[in-house]
């Protein structure tokens, strides 16, 4: 049979969870990410990053927008999804996951963007006519406040939010890391470890996705780098994926020793069918050249310039391999038989419902509505200081 | 003059919001989920009913010996007598059910008999198996031996 | 009345009678209506299944029966019950060559096997755990135990989301591209509420498959289960699997 390798059981032929059930961790954990890096500001005070903490919030939301698409596709009943909310599951992590999700994205999201807006927001209702009038109106619940007195209560509800927020953030993407950490039936994502690499590479992702962002907007405004705020979300990044790092490495060395049952049949795999995105693509390319790259600008002293194209460069090879890793997880995980016995291959189409195609066009749209989404709410002056330092 | 708004309206507001969206999930909710749910476990109770409405194929042993029953004695006390009808005749649920006219064709000796009792690597020693080209040759395996009796005495 | 006449009469009686209970027979059969089958309660059954390895020929009658009886696509990937065969070079129990060419559809191709090597058929199929994990992971409550120990998916509800196909350890199930939801083993559940086999067992000629009903004190397996020493498939997973197996080697993935 085309594609196979030894003995799987009959109905392994055909992998279950496409290149969309690839993309579908790699958004959330960036809208993870993103989150975390706002919240780095608004709840740890790292000043530095101030000029960030919109920028991430909106890039949050496009990536969570786009995050259920490409689930939709994959199902062979998507107009019965619905079904998730009127019966879930509660020993089902997916079907939990889909309250979280909601929670995530009403509450902590929505609102604490509302809350951090509402005077931009309110101010345009007022100055706007027509259908765009209309627009602000709904936006703003027709709400016309902005006293001092209201957004001091705003500054502190979203200073709460975000506090929420983290723990939610946490929940969000290691929910994602459970649903596959708590499948027993399958050795190579069955891991206490799961939901907590996939929280510290979604933090990775998160703040190296904002990071570029921020360059990227900042050279189509023209405007300056702010190269401080550059500096530290850098060092942030070079944090998460030192951490992130060790509990991978933590993962392969104790699946090494303890070589259990399935280990010959997962090492096999990994030196054969694997051995580009995960030895190449995810350890050299997207860990350990970012991790030397953030790491030799700590220790010289080096021009903005050049620390600059570093940074960009760290960004980028990190997204690279914070996908791969999302790819060896989801992919990776099916490419072997429960029988230990065999390999299947996974045959990626190209136009068809859950192919290449639709997998660019979904990871392209999150920046498309984050465009939009920085015109309508443009992120580039914080919120007024009214209130941050709680003193009238 | 109106009334000055109260600082904390807006958070009201959104409240509100959040509220009447509560309410409406539960109302679809309630039209939404069957009636049948959940009785017996964390499913549709209809469920077992559709399983079991399934049309059959096979009619089982009993519902043939009922009109042949002496191909039944015939076979009892034969080497195939655990050998049920339908695994040589094939499904046969039509038949039994009176469409008289969808009599079982007879079985191909040389593919049918073959399929069991060939010799390959795995069958258990003591299971009847041969080479069959030595031991029959080109002939049929009906040439000697009887379906259901097929033991030669 | 003459007797021909009276004959006559009695064979058209026979005959009226004979066809209309024949039609009602071929409704009941045809749309197994439930309600017709009204002295099957759920809760005195806990249905499983015995297995004899010693006794399975590999002949691949139950492949076929059961993709007939419950209109399987003939197609790869797509089997409720398969057979393998195990190869097993002396106490290599950690490489056995398993083949299972077309799930056993057609049976098994002659081998050359050395004196040293020991080779044998294992029939699978869903195991119907009690603590199934594959119900465990489903979101909407489409896959489920009945109430006498069978797993079933509803397909009115299945989203395919194939989160099921991934916590099964076993491999048993497999999307159905008609429908796109998921399929597998239902142990016949249309048949065994109604007193009949599952079509797999019905056509075994050695009877190494054979349905067998945990809570009916009369079933031969309470016996056998005394007197044999069986296994389950990945014991070490805990699922309460259903399907017990006799003479199961080592060597079974």
């Amino acid at each position: 049979m085309p594609g196979v390798q030894g003995f799987i059981y009959p109905n392994e032929i055909d992998l279950q969870w496409s290149v969309l059930i690839v993309l579908y961790p790699f958004l959330t954990g960036l809208v993870a990410g993103a989150f975390i890096l706002a919240s780095l500001e608004r709840v740890f005070n790292v000043r530095a990053v101030r000029p960030t903490y919109r920028l991430a919030l909106l890039t949050a939301l496009a990536f969570l927008i786009v995050a259920p698409l490409p689930l939709q596709m994959h199902l062979g009943h998507p107009e019965r999804s619905f079904e998730m909310y009127l019966t879930p599951h509660r020993s089902s992590a997916m079907a939990m996951f889909g309250f979280v999700y909601l929670w995530y994205l009403m509450v902590v999201l929505l609102l604490e963007i509302w809350f951090d807006y509402r005077r931009e927001l309110v101010l345009a209702w007022r100055g706007s006519t027509g259908f765009k009038r209309w627009c602000y109106g709904v936006l703003t619940l027709w709400s016309d406040d902005i006293s001092p007195e209201a957004l001091r209560l705003d500054n502190r509800l979203g200073y709460l939010l975000t506090i929420i927020g983290i723990p939610s953030a946490f929940l969000l993407h290691g929910y994602v890391g459970f649903i596959f950490g708590s499948v027993k039936a399958n050795p190579w994502w069955s891991s206490p470890l799961m939901p907590v690499v996939f929280i510290f590479s979604a933090m990775v992702s998160g703040i190296a996705i904002v990071m570029l962002l921020y360059a990227g907007f900042s050279r189509l405004r023209k405007v300056a780098v702010d190269m401080a705020c550059l500096d530290t979300i850098a060092q942030y990044l070079l944090y998460a994926f030192i951490i992130d790092f060790s509990l991978e490495m933590l993962d392969l060395i104790h699946r090494i020793y303890e070589a259990d049952e399935s280990f010959r049949a997962l090492d096999f795999m990994v030196k054969t069918r694997l051995f580009t995105s995960q030895i190449v693509l995810q350890i050299f390319v997207g860990t350990l050249l970012p991790i030397a790259l953030l790491g030799w600008v700590q220790v010289k002293r080096l021009q903005d310039r050049t620390r600059r194209l570093l940074y960009m460069a760290s960004g980028l090879l990190t997204l690279v391999g914070i996908f791969a890793m999302r790819w060896n997880v989801v992919i990776g995980g099916q490419l072997f038989s429960k029988s230990f016995l065999g390999y299947t291959s996974y045959k990626m189409g190209f136009a068809g419902r859950e192919g290449l195609l639709p997998a660019i066009l979904i990871t392209i749209l999150p920046f498309v509505i984050l465009a939009v989404l920085v015109r309508v709410l443009p992120p580039w002056d914080h919120a007024p200081e009214i209130g941050v330092d709680a003193k009238a | 003059m109106a009334r000055r708004p109260r600082h904390y309206d807006h958070v009201l507001r959104v409240a509100a919001v959040f509220g009447v969206g509560f309410v409406s999930f539960l109302i679809v909710r309630a039209l939404l989920v069957p009636s049948d749910f959940g009785v017996y476990g964390f499913f549709r109770a209809g469920a077992l009913d559709d399983a079991r409405a399934r049309p059959m194929s096979y009619a089982g042993e009993p519902a043939c010996v009922d009109c042949h029953n002496t191909v039944a004695d015939e076979r009892r006390p034969s080497k195939h007598a655990q050998v049920r009808c339908e695994a040589c005749h094939g499904p046969l649920v039509k038949h039994t059910a009176g469409e008289m006219d969808t009599l079982p064709k007879t079985p191909d000796s040389r593919r049918l008999c073959v399929t069991c009792h060939t010799k390959i690597a795995g069958r258990p020693a003591w299971f009847p198996q041969v080479v069959v080209a030595d031991h029959a040759g080109d002939a049929e395996c009906t040439a000697c031996h009887k379906p259901h009796s097929p033991k030669i005495q | 009345m003459n007797a021909d006449r009276r004959s006559f009469l009695a064979e058209a009686g026979k005959f009226i009678a004979l066809t209309g209970a024949a039609s009602i027979a071929w409704d009941f059969v045809v749309q197994g209506a439930p309600e017709q089958a009204p002295n099957y309660n759920l809760h005195d059954h806990w249905w499983g299944m015995l297995i004899d390895i010693d006794k399975c020929i590999g002949c691949g009658n139950c492949v076929r029966a059961c993709k007939t009886e419950n209109d399987v696509l003939n197609e790869p990937g797509a089997f409720r019950t398969w057979v393998e065969r195990y190869q097993v070079r002396g106490d290599d129990f950690e490489h056995p060559i398993v083949d299972s060419p077309n799930g056993g559809y057609d049976g098994f191709p002659p081998i050359e096997v050395g004196d040293d090597v020991k080779v044998f058929f294992v029939p699978k199929l869903c195991n119907h755990c009690a603590h199934s994990p594959c119900v465990q992971v489903c979101p909407v409550g489409a896959t489920f135990e009945s109430p006498d120990g069978v797993v079933l998916v509803d397909k009115s509800r299945c989203l395919g989301c194939r989160y099921c196909v991934q916590a099964c350890p076993y491999g048993c199930r497999y999307i159905d591209p008609r429908t796109h939801t998921v399929d597998k083993c239902t142990l016949c559940y249309h048949r065994i509420t109604k007193g009949l086999t599952t079509a797999c067992c019905e056509v075994c000629p050695t009877g190494a498959r054979q349905l067998v009903d945990l809570r009916n004190p009369n079933d031969p397996v309470h016996e056998y289960l005394r007197t044999h020493k069986v296994q389950v498939l990945k014991p070490q997973m805990a699922t309460g699997a259903k399907v017990y197996y006799n003479a199961l080697d080592g060597s079974v993935r």
